[in-house]
């Protein structure tokens, strides 16, 4: 089966000559959940407003479900619903009007069923007659939540849901975001939080000035990507190595009480057997052992910078 | 045709009408009160009739001209300008719609608004004068057309104003000295042949002649003109509205 979104060779200069995208190509697969991370300007919002239809793509193709952004925009946008990074609600209006709004303006008939139910999914419930400005922020993102979702879309963008959010509000929206999975809606969300895409993402794309650096599998990329260290506590102080350990990628902390071994994951062997067997033919008595494994953070992190010293 | 999201707009858009009421309703029955009692009972003095119409009675049109020109115009322009200036645009231009829908719900509730304080108007002025409709459907038709298409106006206006500033501009000092010189209060053959001449090339002569004309059956230029002269605005802003959905000009970056 086709990609849910596919996205081709898309490019877009702004008026002011900016290129916001320079030709990204990205395949988006139904009922998965897609992370896109990238600092500031990297171009995710410019991306999700393209394929959303708020801005016009200077060249490059889109497809949602198959159908082209342009040619059947009625049939793409009604799949998508997107909750944008700013919180932009009209501060007089109600909550279950502006929720009933936004499904109508997607061509659905009114359906209070259901605008009751989205309500009640997302804690809104008892708010339904309070206007937007008595809300608290954590409420009024549920309310642009509940808008993104009144009209039942198949692929929901996320364009940093929880910036600013507390973290009872995320582990919410995490779960909201699981159950639209197991109805087999298709997500993307953009973030700052690395730990974020760590917890809810299948895929994890990383983008930096308009170019997508990768997409890869969560854990395909962290093992890929990912160095272990092994912190080895020692029972006794040592001065220095003995040369007999000289294979080994080691490091003997300051008080000389403990060892920090690094090796890759993705190797055929880790050699942590040989090395504590090293350990104990030198007689070190090693009191205890423990392993690490660099974040999405670090591989962010590496990745990012390692794109600007090129440039 | 999404009729949903049409009437989706349209009764939005409404609603915030009718959560205002009551300022909808009053303050055009107090500015028509003022009129009448500043223009009918101070100048009508001094001007019993023209043209076999009594003072009172002839700026009637005027009033109601002035009144839905304006309300038309700020109500589409506010409209569609607030959307833009709080972010909730982002909604529409992600919507399954097309500039014709977007037209009709916003275009469609301004004319509306604007219709309702025409007719209020209208009832005002019959208790402060004898009013006489000498052609009922050609009344209506006008009032609606010039509805329509001074809401069409003030929608481009809306998405044309960067700022709060500019959204006042183009009514403050275009349309409001326009309708004032635009024989409101007045019949052009009372001014001097030089200014009768200048006077023909402001559009809002032909909308008050017309208007006018339906009332009490005078008119400064023929009936056919003024019709012609309101579809022909009305088709100019459709255009421009088109070229601007066309090309994403000041809304899809």
């Amino acid at each position: 089966m086709a990609a849910m979104v596919q996205i081709q060779d898309l490019r877009k200069v702004y008026d002011g000559g900016f290129e916001a995208l320079k030709g990204v190509n990205l395949d988006i697969e139904e009922g998965e959940i897609l992370a896109l991370l990238g600092p500031n300007g990297a171009g995710k919002t410019t991306l999700i407003s393209t394929i959303c239809g708020i801005t016009l793509p200077s060249s490059g193709s889109v497809t949602v479900g198959g159908y082209d952004i342009l040619a059947d925009y009625r049939k793409t946008r009604g799949l998508i619903g997107l909750v944008p990074q700013e919180i932009n609600l009209e501060p007089f209006e109600y909550v279950r009007n502006t929720v009933a709004f936004s499904r109508g303006l997607f061509g659905k008939p009114r359906n209070d069923g259901r605008v009751e139910e989205i309500l009640k999914k997302l804690s809104l419930w008892d708010k339904r007659d309070s206007k937007i400005m008595e809300l608290s922020g954590g409420m009024r993102r549920r309310v642009l939540i509940a808008k993104a979702l009144s009209h039942d879309p198949r692929v929901l963008f996320l364009d940093e849901p929880t910036a600013g959010v507390d973290v009872e509000l995320r582990r919410d929206m995490w779960d909201i975001v699981a159950q639209l999975k197991a109805d087999g809606v298709t997500i993307i969300l953009t973030t700052h939080y690395i730990e974020e895409a760590e917890a809810i993402a299948d895929r994890v794309g990383v983008i930096s000035k308009g170019e997508l650096l990768l997409v890869e599998d969560k854990s395909t990329l962290m093992t890929r990507m990912g160095r272990k260290e092994l912190r080895v506590d020692l029972q006794d102080p040592l001065t220095a190595l003995p040369d007999s350990l000289s294979d080994f990628d080691l490091a003997l902390a300051e008080d000389g009480l403990s060892v920090t071994y690094a090796y890759d994951t993705a190797a055929e062997r880790t050699g942590i057997a040989r090395l504590v067997g090293a350990f104990s033919a030198e007689g070190i008595v090693i009191r205890d052992l423990q392993t690490s494994q660099s974040s999405l953070e670090d591989i962010f992190v590496t990745l990012v910078h390692k794109t600007e010293d090129a440039a | 045709m999404n009729t949903q999201a049409v009437l989706s707009i349209y009764r939005f858009e409404m609603a915030r009408f009718f959560r205002t009421l009551a300022q909808s309703f009053i303050s055009p029955v107090i500015s028509t009160s003022l009129y009448f009692v500043v223009f009918g009972a101070a100048i009508g003095s001094r001007i019993a009739e023209v043209e076999g119409v009594s003072y009172g009675a002839f700026i009637v049109p005027g009033l109601i001209m002035l009144s839905v020109m304006t309300q038309a115009i700020s109500n589409a322009s506010f409209g569609i300008y607030f959307p833009k200036f709080i972010g909730t645009i982002y909604e529409l231009l992600s919507a399954p719609v097309n500039f014709l829908e977007i037209v009709l719900g916003y275009v469609g509730a301004a004319a509306t608004k604007a219709l309702f304080i025409g007719v209020v108007i209208l009832a005002t002025s019959a208790l402060f004068v004898d009013l006489q409709i000498a052609h009922p459907l050609a009344m209506i038709a006008f009032m609606v057309l010039t509805c329509i298409s001074f809401s069409l106006f003030g929608f481009i206006i809306g998405i044309w104003a960067r700022n709060f500033e500019q959204l006042q501009l183009i009514p403050l000092l275009v349309v409001t000295p326009l309708v004032f010189l635009g024989g409101s209060f007045y019949s052009i053959s009372m001014l001097p042949p030089l200014w009768q001449t200048v006077t023909l090339f402001n559009p809002v002569v032909y909308l008050v002649s017309g208007f006018r004309w339906s009332f009490f059956g005078l008119a400064d230029v023929p009936v056919g003109l003024s019709l012609l002269a309101i579809l022909g605005f009305t088709a100019l802003c459709l255009g421009i509205i088109w070229w601007i959905f066309r090309t994403g000009w000041r809304i899809r970056g």
